[in-house]
């Protein structure tokens, strides 16, 4: 089991659930989140105050899959996600230790699908 | 008989008092309209609608006082004011007796700034989420110059040829929705459709959007009523005839939904309740509560077949429907003029078609045909003129960050804190 967590831009949630949908994966979770890495924040002023290099609004989508589906993942978020431009975002993939299904107290890879 | 006339014009003070707040209504619809639209935007853009409203509140209003209300209703000819008023050169205390007898000429001007302000701001539901801040700003210009000034002398100016000719335009059915509708229609085909729309972007804040309606309903009577000039019984008409079509309006459009879609909904009462707002305006001073009743509901009727059925069908993108609701509305509200108006409630009208008088049908008709040829020629001039030299349009990235960070380094809401 590995934990998928996806960085991405704002305006492409919509492609990259559609791109997960059609690789059969239905479960996420996703927050706002505020960041930037390479891709400098924009600027703000307010009544003449600047504010620079402020943090971006980003998407982040955690995802959790059977080993059997860490590459489709993998390819459907970046199908949706990229642009090409610097902001696009980043994949990250870890282990799962456990995963347990509330309702039913099913365990492990079972529970997740 | 004319000597004899102004020597009888006597101030009202009653009637001064009511178009002073009738102004101040009409002057909160602009804030009014800002969150209507604001609140139908994505999150990333609402500051750029707010500021695109509020900025035409403070460049109309200087405009107006320099020269619009001169080009729009200082006595020139048939087809512009002339230069006579420029800086209210001459524009006192005493009445302009073509317009009222009984409130002073300044208060009919700023009575008259506050439609001016609005008009223009109404387009801005056409080209939101992509419009360069700078580029928007001499568009209004032009526009309120070239389009709303002399077409508002025309329907409404001592003299005007399509005044003369007959068009009824109570508070502004053509001057107002029909040119800004049309203007609305020439932008949205001219910028082109919005980035990243291949989902339908929902509008981030609803109770905005019905904050804004509020407003504008509100404001809407000093709008309507306000136009009788005074405390009279065309004005009580008109403020019970604007009620009633809104109401009737916001009541159709929800059963509309609840039939074709399953639910009525939030956006879907409001936005009817605006289209019965502004197709009842040209209207309002002329027909009964009844006859506001029933082009309520024809407003919902024709502004829903237009923005949930034809626009989809002919794919713009007119972000905010300032066509399928003002310019749609203020067409069908021009044409019911000519149907339902009665001499019984305003004997200084006509009849309309129903009341045994086809003739106001065809006149009605004509003025707007002439309003839509107008708008349409002129808005595209200017918009090729303002684009050529200024670029109308955002770069695709600040778009896709959204105007409020990339046109005025500012953002609405925070995430943190």
């Amino acid at each position: 089991m590995k934990l998928v967590i996806a960085i991405i831009q704002p305006h492409r949630l919509e492609y990259v659930k559609e791109e997960l949908y059609k690789a059969e994966i239905n479960l996420i979770t996703v927050n706002e989140v505020l960041g930037h890495g390479r891709q400098k924040g924009v600027t703000e002023v307010y009544r003449g105050v600047k504010e620079a290099g402020n943090l971006l609004r980003k998407i982040r989508l955690e995802i959790a899959v059977n080993d059997n589906f860490v590459e489709p993942t993998i390819k459907a978020v970046i199908k949706g996600a990229k642009t090409g431009e610097t902001g696009d975002g980043k994949i990250f993939v870890m282990d799962l230790e456990q995963c347990i299904r509330i309702r039913t107290e099913e365990c492990g890879s079972k529970a997740i699908g | 008989m004319s000597s004899f006339r102004e020597e009888c014009i006597v101030i009202n003070y009653v009637d001064t008092l009511f178009v002073l707040i009738s102004a101040a209504l009409v002057m909160l619809m602009t804030p009014g309209l800002a969150f209507f639209y604001g609140g139908m935007v994505r999150r990333k853009n609402i500051l750029s609608v707010l500021m695109q409203c509020f900025v035409a509140l403070c460049l109309l209003s200087v405009q107006w006082i320099v020269c619009g209300y001169s080009l729009a209703f200082a006595p020139g000819n048939g087809f512009w004011g002339g230069l006579s008023w420029i800086g209210l050169r001459g524009v006192g205390f005493e009445p302009f007796s073509d317009y009222s007898s009984t409130i002073p000429n300044q208060v009919f001007m700023i009575f008259q700034m506050m439609f001016a302000v609005i008009t223009p701001a109404l387009i801005i539901g056409a080209f939101a989420e992509r419009m360069k801040f700078s580029a928007f700003l001499i568009f209004t210009l032009l526009w309120a110059t070239f389009v709303y000034d002399p077409l508002c002398h025309w329907v409404w100016g001592s003299g005007g040829w399509l005044k003369h000719m007959g068009v009824m335009d109570f508070a502004g059915g053509i001057v107002v929705h029909t040119s800004a509708g049309i203007a609305a229609l020439v932008a949205t085909i001219f910028i082109g459709r919005r980035k990243n729309l291949e989902h339908t972007p929902s509008p981030h804040n609803l109770p905005f959007v019905v904050l804004g309606t509020g407003l504008l309903w509100f404001g809407w009577f000093g709008f309507n009523a306000g136009s009788a000039l005074a405390v009279n019984s065309v004005a009580v008409n008109a403020f019970i005839v604007t009620n009633t079509a809104a109401a009737a309006a916001g009541l159709s459009w929800a059963l509309l939904e609840w039939i074709r879609n399953g639910k009525p909904t939030v956006f879907g009462i409001v936005t009817g309740s605006i289209a019965g707002l502004a197709t009842v305006t040209p209207a309002s001073g002329f027909v009964s509560p009844f006859s506001g009743l029933i082009i309520g509901v024809l407003a919902s009727i024709v502004c829903f077949i237009g923005v949930a059925i034809i626009k989809p069908r002919f794919g713009y993108d007119d972000s905010l429907d300032a066509f399928g609701v003002h310019g749609i509305g203020g067409m069908l509200g021009t044409l019911a003029t000519g149907l339902f108006a009665s001499r019984a409630i305003n004997s200084a009208g006509a009849n309309g078609m129903f009341f045994g008088n086809p003739k106001q049908f065809l006149i009605q008709c004509a003025g707007i045909s002439v309003a839509v040829g107008y708008t349409f020629v002129a808005t595209c001039i200017i918009y090729k003129f303002v684009d050529i030299f200024f670029g109308m349009r955002v770069k695709e990235k600040d778009e896709t960050m959204g105007l409020d960070l990339t046109q005025h380094h500012e953002r609405a809401y925070t995430v943190l804190e």
